[in-house]
């Protein structure tokens, strides 16, 4: 029998290792999910390939840039910035179905260090994000989408990129502890979806009637749409107002506003579970 | 017991949920070593108690600890000293077996090789060993039940909870559930399990607590208890309606207690003291009255039954 009891560490090191190894231990857990699933995860990249192909080969055709420009050198930052704020619904059925199943409960009744579930969460769905960017990159070069800015300026997008999809971790655990129910995801994607498309990521909010074009201009993936697209030195749709004028800004803003407001609610979230 | 530091302590807990209360005032002492079964009905607040003793959910008032540690100031110690096996299996789904018994080793610390090797030997001990690599989204739900019980023994806890580990349970398994809690204890855990059947916490536990109302509202080892509930129950089902009032009556000077008579299905019923004699007295004296009976039975009481003696409400018993 092992009956090895073990006490908790005492020295802020040791409990900061401890607290290292734990988030590693809960990330590995979905590695091990890839692994046993992987189907799961290669439709999961293809699906977003699929949207990026459907756009640049279906719909492409009838697709202008105002300012001039491929369509298909527009659309490809516009779909790596729509899949960071789709990752809100991964982050969403993992919570979820954790705290639906009882594994969160099993979590914390284990002494392990109670930031492990976040980090572990957290690291792996910024590996998941960049294996996405990944093939979404992958897919865009082939089809002729480009970076001119240098390796520097790519660089500073797939950062912005990620910081989005980091500000949206914080959105999809809080609402996955707060709904605890996977198939909220239905709904969820009712609301994400619109938020999609009323934005740059497609078209240029120009084409919108009136207040839809301000709303898509707004828009935290319209923020980083642009941005990218003018460190990657894509083509933009050239707007006169302050958001499209100050894209690289509104794309640190923005994931910062969502993480100020969301990663407090979602630590509270956990606090409410043993309310 | 005095000078042992008791396993487990409760000290008029509360808690509520909005309106519900679902602890009033809840009190528990377990001795080290011990089996202590809590008893109760649907919303009896067994869940509620276990979950505050489990670091889970924290007690409006009142405190509480377990090996000593208390369960809110000392959480975490107290996590080393105890295992959960909740009400709902938890277990990841999307993992088979042995890679959810590992996944829980590693977050207990053990390292890389013992948590391999103390999965390999709870799934043996649990018949999984078969099916540990499948998936747990293939395993049926007493199997996952299994998993969710080894996944609390991954430490051999000081102190197990178990939140009704025998529901939904095959007679087999319900009976490897209860060899292993039989084993648990000879090697030193403590446990506190909750359950609906009399039966199970007869079996089990060396002191029941019969929870009611978020209270306990009686408690002690299972003889005494069943001393004040009326011990077992003769059944008598008779072949003709006719019969239903001498049956009664026979039973009645046999027992020593009014039975209770349901018409509709022919059946009259009595608590006994004596089991064994009270059965081969009444059958010899139901066939020299005369009387076909259809069926005679012994058995424990249910649980409404006892609750209809603690409470001593007539009207709180269903047929
Ligand atoms: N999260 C919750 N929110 C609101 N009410 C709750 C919650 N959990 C429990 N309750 C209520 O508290 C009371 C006690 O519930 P509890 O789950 O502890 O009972 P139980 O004895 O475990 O019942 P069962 O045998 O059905 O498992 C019930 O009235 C229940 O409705
Ligand atoms: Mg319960």
């Amino acid at each position: 029998m092992t009956a090895l009891i073990t006490a908790p560490p005492r020295t802020p090191l040791a409990r900061l290792r401890w607290a290292l190894a734990d988030g590693w231990t809960v990330t590995r857990r979905d590695l091990t999910h890839w692994r046993n699933q992987p189907l799961q995860l290669v439709a999961g990249l293809l699906f977003s390939v699929m949207v990026l192909l459907m756009f640049g080969f279906l719909f492409g055709g009838a697709m202008f840039v105002p300012g001039g420009g491929d369509y298909r050198e527009f659309l490809v930052p516009g779909v790596l910035a729509l899949t960071m704020v789709f990752g809100v619904e991964t982050t969403f059925t993992a919570i979820s179905t954790d705290a639906a199943r009882g594994v969160t409960d099993r979590f914390r009744s284990l002494p392990m260090a109670p930031s492990a579930v976040v980090l572990g969460r957290c690291t792996a769905d910024l590996l998941s994000a960049v294996l996405t960017l990944a093939a979404l990159v992958l897919a865009g070069l082939a089809m002729g989408w480009q970076w001119h800015n240098g390796v520097a300026g790519a660089f500073a997008a797939f950062a912005l990129l990620l910081f989005l999809r980091l500000a949206m971790l914080w959105l999809g655990i809080y609402l996955g502890l707060v709904l605890r129910s996977p198939e909220a995801v239905m709904a969820l994607q009712i609301l994400v979806w619109p938020l999609g498309f009323l934005s740059s990521a497609f078209v240029a909010p120009a084409t919108m009637p009136g207040w839809l074009a301000a709303v898509a201009e707004w828009n935290p993936l319209s923020a980083t749409a642009t941005a990218i697209r003018e460190l990657f030195g894509n083509p933009g749709w050239g707007g006169q107002s302050w958001p499209s004028e100050h894209p690289v800004l509104l794309a640190v803003l923005w994931p910062l506003a969502l993480t100020a407001v969301f990663c407090p609610l979602a630590i509270r979230g956990y606090r409410e579970l043993s309310r | 017991m005095s000078s042992v530091e008791p396993a487990v302590v409760a000290e008029n807990l509360r808690k509520r949920y909005g309106e519900t209360v679902a602890l009033d005032g809840f009190d528990l002492t377990v001795a080290p070593g011990a089996v202590h079964g809590l008893l109760g009905p649907n919303g009896a607040g067994k869940t509620t108690a276990v979950r505050v003793l489990a670091t889970l959910l924290r007690p409006d008032s009142g405190r509480a600890s377990v090996a000593g540690f208390d369960v809110v100031a000392h959480a975490e110690q107290a996590r080393y000293r105890l295992g959960l096996v909740g009400q709902h299996a938890a277990v990841d789904e999307m993992l088979s077996g042995r890679q959810n018994l590992e996944l829980f080793g590693r977050l207990y610390h053990l390292r890389p090789s013992a948590a391999r090797a103390r999965a390999g030997e709870l799934l043996e001990r649990f018949r999984l060993a078969d099916t540990g690599s499948k998936p747990v989204k293939q395993y049926s739900g007493g199997m996952r039940r299994r998993l969710d019980l080894a996944a609390g023994l991954i430490l051999s806890p000081y102190v197990l909870f178990l939140d009704e580990p025998t529901t939904g349970l095959d007679p087999r398994a319900r009976n490897e559930v209860w060899a292993a809690v039989r084993e648990l204890t000879a090697a030193g855990t403590t446990v506190v399990l909750t359950t609906q059947y009399l039966e199970e916490a007869d079996q089990l536990a060396g002191r029941i607590s019969v929870i009611d109302h978020g209270r306990v509202i009686a408690e002690g080892a299972p003889e005494e208890l069943k001393r004040r509930i009326g011990a077992d129950r003769i059944d008598v089902v008779l072949h003709r309606d006719a019969d239903l009032p001498t049956a009664a009556a026979l039973l009645a000077d046999i027992a020593g207690a009014q039975p209770e008579s349901d018409p509709d299905r022919r059946l009259v019923s009595a608590p006994v003291r004596d089991r064994m004699a009270a059965l081969s007295r009444l059958v010899p004296a139901l066939s020299s009255a005369g009387i076909t009976a259809e069926d005679v039975a012994l058995r424990r009481p249910t649980l409404d039954e006892v609750f209809l003696h603690l409470t001593g409400d007539q009207q709180e018993v269903v047929a």
